[in-house]
């Protein structure tokens, strides 16, 4: 039986990983390479790399970057950031990159999914979808219990999707959104819930059920993830294929080991190396 | 040296950095004589099965690569390299293989079982699953029974000659993943992104 997956994902900035405090003041934590070789020993499943470098001119740094991962990584990762045509989708898988991901492209110009997936096959094109709910609570969400319980819950207003790393909303519903990406050739999708990502709260357990119901690929949770019982729920309720994941191994809270110990105690099936 | 046969089929980069990683020398080639001359094979490949029978046609790679399957040296197919082996596959019509092992390549069924989540099984089949072992293949060697290895395929082969199957894996239906004969063998995931598993394997292969 195929094995849920935890990825760890990694900023990238001019060839750097970064650590960001909401989309703001990038600092510097490390080497690209180091880190995804520490994740790979830990037992990620995959790895995904955002890269986030503003300026077009200096966009070849992440392909550098990649070539040394697949020098030095031998479990499949991802890129994403930037990308707008079919000849940046080439040089990146190229380097020995396995994937990449679209978000506002994919928004758009739509057009690139099925472009990527008829050239290159669409297990390599990924879409990836910053979503919102259109309800704002009543709750604040420091008080993290009240908006974890918040993010379980089904929303009849919906989500809507986000483009330019969360600052431009687009009007169009997430759910059908996903399911035409899939249509298009999307071969998985890395739904990102902005209203969980970055609070620890846990992921948004009603939007990522919905389009995993939504869609015939895989769905990759992301945003959210504070402690183990989010992933546990992201990958049973949610029926995510596949857990995001970045602070709470960032910053040390557990180990991949940890997680993934945990998970299969919990009965979901996992890959321990 | 190991050659790495280049038909224009995927990207081999991943293949040839494993292997320098591990220390071995190897080259991406697609240069007849550089096969001929090589001690070690290996034939990887991603996409359509159709395209990559022409591909190797169109760059005169048919009779190289069956003549180094039959000189005994160790040959390594990787993906659709491994389908390639077979005599034929139904990928998008019926195309005629190198017909090295006997047998077919068949898509995963159209109606696919649901999986403890309550969703139907995925095609392509992406991701870690668990190898059963069946035979001690020289390429599986030290990789213990359940390991997991990374897969991305939408078919796989049904050989006639049950006695080549080295290892199974199960999405959906139990599919024959490893094919092991004499000198050669084949794997439909891929070494090269399986950890430390695949590692291994490829350090098997390139010691045998």
């Amino acid at each position: 039986m195929l094995a849920r997956r935890i990825i760890p994902a990694l900023d990238i900035h001019e060839g750097r990983v970064v650590k960001c405090v909401r989309f703001l003041n990038p600092r510097d934590a490390g080497d690209p390479v180091d880190l995804a070789r520490l994740y790979d020993q830990e037992g990620a499943d995959e790895i995904i790399f955002l890269d986030i470098t503003a300026s077009y001119e200096k966009r070849d740094i992440m392909l550098d970057v990649a070539r040394r991962v697949a020098e030095q990584v031998f479990i499949p990762f991802t890129v994403g950031g930037g990308i707008r045509s079919v000849e940046h989708i080439r040089d990146i898988l190229k380097t020995g990159a396995d994937k990449i991901f679209i978000t506002t492209a994919a928004v758009q110009i739509p057009h690139l999914i099925t472009e990527g997936a008829e050239r290159f096959g669409s297990q390599c094109i990924v879409v990836g979808i910053d979503a919102k709910r259109r309800t704002t609570p009543e709750i604040s969400h420091e008080d993290k219990k009240a908006w974890g319980a918040w993010l379980q819950e089904d929303d009849p207003r919906g989500w809507e999707v986000y483009i330019h790393g969360g600052r431009t909303p687009t009007g169009l519903d997430a759910i059908e959104f996903a399911a035409q990406a899939a249509a298009r050739g999307a071969g998985e999708i890395l739904l990102t819930s902005m209203d969980g990502d970055g609070t620890q709260a846990g992921y948004d357990i009603a939007l990522t059920r919905r389009i995993a119901e939504a869609v015939n690929v895989p769905v990759i949770a992301s945003g959210g993830a504070g402690t183990i019982d989010h992933l546990y729920d992201a990958l049973t309720t949610g029926k995510a294929e596949a857990a995001l994941i970045a602070s709470i191994i960032h910053y040390g809270t557990y180990t991949i080991g940890e997680i993934k110990a945990a998970l299969q105690q919990r009965g979901v099936v996992v890959r321990v190396p | 040296m190991i050659a790495i046969i280049d038909y224009g089929m995927g990207n081999l980069r991943s293949v040839e950095k494993a292997l320098q990683h591990l220390g071995y020398e190897c080259k991406i080639t697609r240069d007849p004589l550089e096969v001929a001359r090589a001690d070690k094979v290996i034939l990887p490949g991603v996409g359509a099965f159709g395209a990559a029978m022409a591909n190797l046609q169109a760059a005169g790679l048919i009779e190289v690569t069956k003549d180094a399957v039959a000189s005994g040296k160790p040959f390594l197919g990787i993906c659709l390299g491994l389908q390639l082996l077979f005599t034929e596959s139904e990928e998008m019509g019926r195309h005629e293989g190198l017909g090295i092992f006997a047998g077919k390549v068949v898509r995963f069924p159209e109606a696919m079982p649901l999986d403890v989540q309550g969703l139907p099984l995925r095609v392509p089949h992406i991701g870690w699953n668990s190898l059963n072992l069946k035979r001690p293949a020289p390429v599986l060697r030290d990789v213990p029974d359940g390991a997991r290895v990374y897969f991305v395929h939408s078919y796989f082969p049904v050989p006639e000659d049950p006695d080549i199957i080295a290892a199974t894996s199960e999405h959906g239906v139990e599919f024959t993943c490893v094919v092991w004969k004499d000198n050669v063998c084949a794997t439909q995931f891929h070494p090269e992104k399986s950890g430390a598993v695949g590692l291994q394997m490829l350090k098997n292969f390139a010691e045998q």
